[in-house]
């Protein structure tokens, strides 16, 4: 079995495993330390995918692939490039720490709990390794059970209301996908996706297949105005629920849209680049300003995660805005800039967001409370958590040396290259970005302390400071040496720009 | 040389993480003993680095630490660019930062946060060396923000305050509305010349000047304008010019030895800086040179009738940096950055001096920051005292002083610059001698002349605080005094900067200036016969005559002109607006898109409208389905008679 299937299966088995084995009673709680060591595990091996991978070449590499469903060409193909693999060594880096966060937190069916992440671990690898279009829609829809699971049964008061709308909105966003992916097919004769990246279509059959893909990937990544399941999913999920829907689930749409509808369709991309900019732009701007009101904690970080996607959007789309808009210096530079802060963004803000989420989880395991308004002067019996809060708040509002910065940096340089305006609006996130995550900042954990609960607060435990201080440190380090990520990545960008650029009429 | 401009930059930060990660295993004395010795190594080879630029030993340092990233064949990088400009800026910044650290051994010696101060002030001086050191865009913003951060935590630094915490999070939050335009500056910059290095930016310059770029409708704006506009948006931030200057008088939040550090000598003379720096960029643009000349001037003048107005004692202090931080930017604007940039050195050794003064004030009286509860100290506080008088000397230009060369030849310049709104900028700075002197010499007055106004048992422990305080306050009254007569023909009409600082001929008000240069002392009898110390003089005697001749006069000058008293005691209502109009307004525009928009648009008409259209349209739809079955026959029997007419029909 070839590496990646070992990184997909092997979680998805143990996770099995863990559900047969069902919840054990007594101290040892042999369920949670075979999940930590199954997690663990994996991201040992997905390591192998970094000091294994050739950086020369923007070929899929550790190709795996084999005829499955043979009548309809359906195949199991697997194999990462450089767009792929970082997304799936964040994966990996997270699902032990979403374990560990929830070692002694989840006292409902904790094997159960550890297992829905393990299986979802391995289905979300499964989305980005897969070469093959059916699937992926296979894995992309199968995740959406564990994450349905996850919500429904270890969620918050109106878990039911946030799985039905997440669920809802998601399914009947795939729905169209699939569609134009039996379309493609037909056309095409192969479900491959490289085989898709070359077919050639024509203008009014690129838009459909355009929009259809949209409906899917906007819902997910989430663009306004498809965005509003997010804050509901996330204040009800359980604090791994929260950080994994940040981290990665979001990064799907993502990388939906640098996988499939602009080399498929980069005719249709070109045409509704504007619209597309036009939506992102108002993801930063509006959901700023939505952010800044918001009175509880979680409901406060889902907003400003879809205005920081909104950054993942404007670098893809801005490709076709610069090539319009020629100026002195060299466009494919703005054109590497924009996609490449794009997909830095999706590493850090996995990062940062997962880190903001799982301290909202340390105050909620203590407090009970995500309102803002219930807590004041955190930092004075929390002195540890609290530096570390400030940290990733400043992380979150993009502060140069932290991965924050590195993404949206690019793609507002790049921005400029397309439009004035562009740039323009894209940076107001200094502003606004800072202004509601500070805020919330200065009324939890500055101040005098408010009363006797936050009184009574105990600083972070080891297994809370680990967490935050591993992230905390990547958090650094891909903010002061993001090279070793852009290389990683960059022959496969190049590939893709020399690609979308091209007409396919 | 290389390591050693490393050395310099990373002793400070390791001292800063030593102090604070591990503060409770160094100790308090660990801590101050470590970071003490990290920025006193910064400061040494701060100043063999200037005497090597001097002598010429060491060359102009141009070289690349590490490549950041590589995107699309550009280069972002870290690297040190070290010419005479940097090295003076070096030494300026460890000088004062290592007073500072002396200093806050005393001032800070019973407070609980001891370790943290020492490590946020010594990471405020690796952060602000690597924005002094940088030879490229992206370190340049990175210590930018960084400077920032390290503000923002030492103006919250009790965070128990609610005033404490609103300063911060306001000086921060104005800080990024520069920020943003700071970017957008870069961004330009990156647009045309396709790089982020100094050196290839600057030699591309012509370009760039007939470069143009659509912005609004079909008009066509110069890229370089608009370029070096956006990058002054940043310095208005960071050195506090209006109307980005309401962050600087709260930030006296903070403890004192970081108004001293960061908000007088440093920080807020970053901006100075980098405008200093883009010379070959801002020569090029008169439009951007009136636009600093007009902010500045404005800055300059009227934040100086803000210190008229105030109590306490910081904030005095902080109005008149904001003041002089206008007389620097006004001196770029007129094209003698050279000027601006000597301003700036005289300015961070007399202001640093006159907040550390004004902290051993305070600490002599127990955290009392209020004027009118002081008074007569001069016999309690010798040192403080006299330190302080050459503190104010230097800062209303006495002639002899620091002051007086850098603000004399400052003001000259500016007389002889021909750029539109001279004028206008002209009459702000001499209109400002004025105020300068009249605001410096009230407090002087008020804090140690006249009748003594303290609170009894603050009286009992009054005395001059010890070594760590004074030791400072005499090492920085030293160069306030004299630094300017070494200093001022080799900056200002020498070839000090040689090409760190590029003026075009037409622009070079120092030039004229110094054809009629002959040494120090020629120039001090100059400034004898100029007008400008007129006015200081008779600023000295008003304030004499208000507030030790007369103490009665300000009472009736005050219910005289009540509509500009209270105009002034207000901030020109500045702070109302951006609380009651920028802010409120910001939340209302958020509260309506979230309740409109997504809750009641998106939510409610379209998910969940139709959710509960679907509802509604199956609960009407069920009707249908009655299970009795001579309704399914009746249905069935209208259907047949339906479709057989259709057929005959």
């Amino acid at each position: 079995m070839g590496l990646l299937s070992t990184l997909i299966w092997l979680p998805v088995l143990g996770g099995l495993l863990i559900l047969a084995l069902g919840d054990r009673a007594g101290a040892a709680r042999p369920d949670r330390w075979l999940a930590l060591a199954i997690s663990l595990a994996t991201f040992g091996l997905s390591l192998l995918l970094y000091t294994e991978f050739n950086f020369a070449t923007a070929q899929m590499q550790f190709v795996e692939r084999m005829p499955w469903i043979s009548a309809f060409n359906i195949e199991y193909y697997l194999g990462v490039d450089g767009i792929s693999t970082p997304l799936i060594l964040l994966s990996t880096f997270l699902t032990p720490m979403i374990i560990i966060a929830g070692w002694e937190v989840i006292k409902k069916r904790p094997a159960q709990y550890f297992a829905a992440f393990l299986i979802l671990e391995g289905l979300m690898i499964g989305v980005f390794a897969a070469l093959d279009a059916m699937l992926f829609y296979v894995f992309w829809e199968a995740m959406l059970i564990p994450m349905f699971l996850i919500i429904g049964i270890w969620g918050g008061e109106r878990r039911v209301y946030a799985t039905l709308k997440f669920f809802l909105y998601t399914f009947l966003g795939s729905v169209l996908m699939l569609v134009a992916l039996v379309y493609l097919y037909m056309q095409s004769g192969s479900f491959s996706i490289l085989d898709l990246h070359q077919l050639r279509i024509g203008s009014t059959e690129q838009i459909y297949i355009f929009i259809a893909f949209l409906i899917a990937f906007a819902v997910k990544v989430p663009m306004w105005p498809v965005h509003t399941w997010l804050p509901d999913a996330h204040v009800e999920a359980p604090t791994g629920g929260s950080v994994v829907l940040a981290a990665v689930l979001l990064k799907m749409g993502g990388y939906g849209f640098i996988r499939f509808s602009m080399p498929i369709a980069p005719d249709a991309s070109a045409s509704l680049a504007g619209f597309m900019i036009a939506l992102s732009l108002i993801a930063v701007v509006y959901i700023g300003f939505v952010a800044l009101v918001q009175q509880d904690m979680k409901k406060l970080i889902a907003y400003s995660s879809i205005a920081h996607m909104g950054f993942v959007t404007l670098g893809f789309f801005i490709v076709w805005a610069i090539l319009s808009n020629p100026v002195n210096s060299d466009a494919l530079a703005g054109v590497s800039m924009g996609i490449t802060g794009s997909m830095v963004q999706m590493i850090s803000h996995g990062l940062i967001s997962g880190a903001m989420f799982l301290c909202v989880g340390v105050l909620y395991d203590r407090m009970h409370s995500r309102q803002i308004a219930d807590y004041g002067g955190v930092i004075n019996a929390m002195p540890k958590f609290g530096a570390l809060f400030v940290f990733f708040a400043m992380a979150n509002a993009g502060l140069p040396g932290t991965s924050g910065f590195v993404g949206e940096f690019l793609v507002i340089l790049a921005s400029y290259q397309a439009n004035f305006w562009y740039a323009f609006l894209a940076a107001t996130t200094l502003i606004l970005g800072a202004a509601y995550t500070l805020w919330m900042i200065k009324r939890v954990v500055f101040g005098d302390i408010a009363n006797d609960n936050v009184k009574a607060l105990h600083d972070m435990n080891r297994r809370e400071s680990l967490l935050l201080v591993i992230l905390a440190v990547s958090v650094l380090a891909l903010g002061l040496y993001p090279a070793p990520l852009v290389e990683m990545m960059q022959p496969s960008i190049d590939n893709f720009i020399s690609h979308v650029i091209q007409s396919k009429l | 040389m290389e390591n050693i401009y490393l050395t310099i930059v990373l002793s400070p930060l390791l001292a800063a993480i030593i102090a604070g990660l591990f503060g409770r295993q160094v100790g308090r004395a660990g801590a101050h003993t470590l970071t003490i010795l990290g920025v006193a190594v910064a400061c040494g080879l701060s100043m063999y680095v200037l005497w090597a630029q001097l002598t010429g030993a060491a060359a102009v340092y141009n070289e690349t630490v590490y490549q950041w990233m590589s995107v699309g064949g550009i280069n972002l990088e870290v690297g040190f660019l070290v010419d005479r400009l940097t090295a003076l800026m070096m030494v300026v910044v460890t000088f004062v930062s290592l007073m500072v650290h002396i200093y806050t051994i005393g001032y800070m010696h019973d407070d609980n946060g001891y370790q943290r101060f020492f490590s946020y002030i010594s990471l405020f001086t690796f952060a602000m060396l690597m924005l002094v050191m940088s030879n490229n865009f992206l370190q340049l913003f990175f210590g930018w923000e960084a400077v920032g951060v390290v503000s923002y935590l030492l103006i919250g630094f009790w965070y128990k305050r609610p005033t404490a915490i609103f300063a911060n999070m306001k000086a921060f939050l104005v800080n990024r509305v520069g920020d943003f335009g700071f970017l957008l500056g870069i961004a330009a910059l990156l647009m045309y010349t396709g790089s982020l290095d100094y050196a290839e930016v600057f030699a591309q310059v012509d370009g760039l000047a007939a470069a143009q770029i659509n912005v609004i409708g079909d008009g066509s704006w110069s890229l370089l304008t608009l370029a070096c506009i956006c990058l002054f948006i940043g310095a208005m931030g960071k050195s506090a010019q209006v109307p980005l200057h309401v962050w600087l008088p709260d930030s006296m939040e903070g403890p004192t030895p970081i108004s001293a550090l960061i908000h007088a000598a440093t920080m807020v003379t970053a901006g100075i800086f980098m405008v200093a720096r883009m010379s070959p960029l801002f020569e090029f643009s008169e439009t951007a040179l009136t636009v600093v000349l007009v902010i500045g001037a404005t800055t300059a003048l009227f934040t100086g009738f803000m210190g008229l107005v105030q109590n306490d004692i910081k904030r005095v202090v902080a109005y008149s940096t904001l003041s002089q931080l206008g007389y620097m930017t006004v001196a770029l604007g007129a094209s003698a950055y050279a000027s601006g940039v000597f301003h700036l050195m005289t300015h961070a050794f007399f202001k640093a001096l006159l907040f550390l003064a004004a902290g051993s004030v305070i600490i002599a009286l127990h955290h009392e920051q209020d004027m009118r509860k002081m008074g007569g100290l001069k016999k309690y506080l010798p040192i403080t005292y006299w330190t302080s008088l050459a503190g104010s000397l230097a800062l209303i230009g006495f002639p002899g002083t620091a002051g007086f060369f850098s603000k004399d030849a400052l003001i000259e310049a500016v007389g002889y610059s021909t750029i539109a709104g001279s004028g206008y900028a002209y009459f702000c700075v001499m209109a400002g001698v004025l105020i300068t002197a009249l605001y410096s010499f009230r407090m002087f007055f008020l804090v140690f002349h006249g009748n003594e106004r303290i609170d009894e048992d603050a009286r009992h422990h009054l005395h001059e605080p010890g070594w760590v305080v004074t030791l400072p306050l005499v090492l920085l009254a030293i160069p306030s005094l004299v630094i300017g007569w070494p200093t001022v023909g080799p900056l200002l009409f020498g070839d000090f900067f040689g090409n760190a600082i590029f003026v075009t001929d037409a622009h070079d008000v120092l030039g004229q200036l110094g054809a009629d240069y002959h040494g120090p002392m020629a120039f001090l009898l100059h400034g004898l016969t100029s007008p400008v110390l007129y006015l200081a003089l008779s600023g000295v005697v008003i304030a004499w005559y208000m507030y030790l001749k007369n103490p009665l006069l300000p009472k009736t000058v005050k219910d005289r002109f009540g509509f500009i008293y209270r105009l002034l005691e207000n901030k020109y209502y500045l702070d109302d607006f951006n609380e009651k109009v920028v802010a409120r307004g910001s939340r209302l525009l958020g509260k309506g898109l979230w309740r409109g928009g997504d809750t009641t648009v998106i939510d409610g008409i379209l998910i969940n409208g139709t959710a509960n259209s679907i509802g509604r349209f199956a609960g009407w739809v069920r009707h249908l389905q009655t299970g009795y079955l001579y309704h399914y026959a009746f249905v069935m029997v209208i259907g047949m008679v339906v479709v057989v007419g259709w057929f005959i029909w």
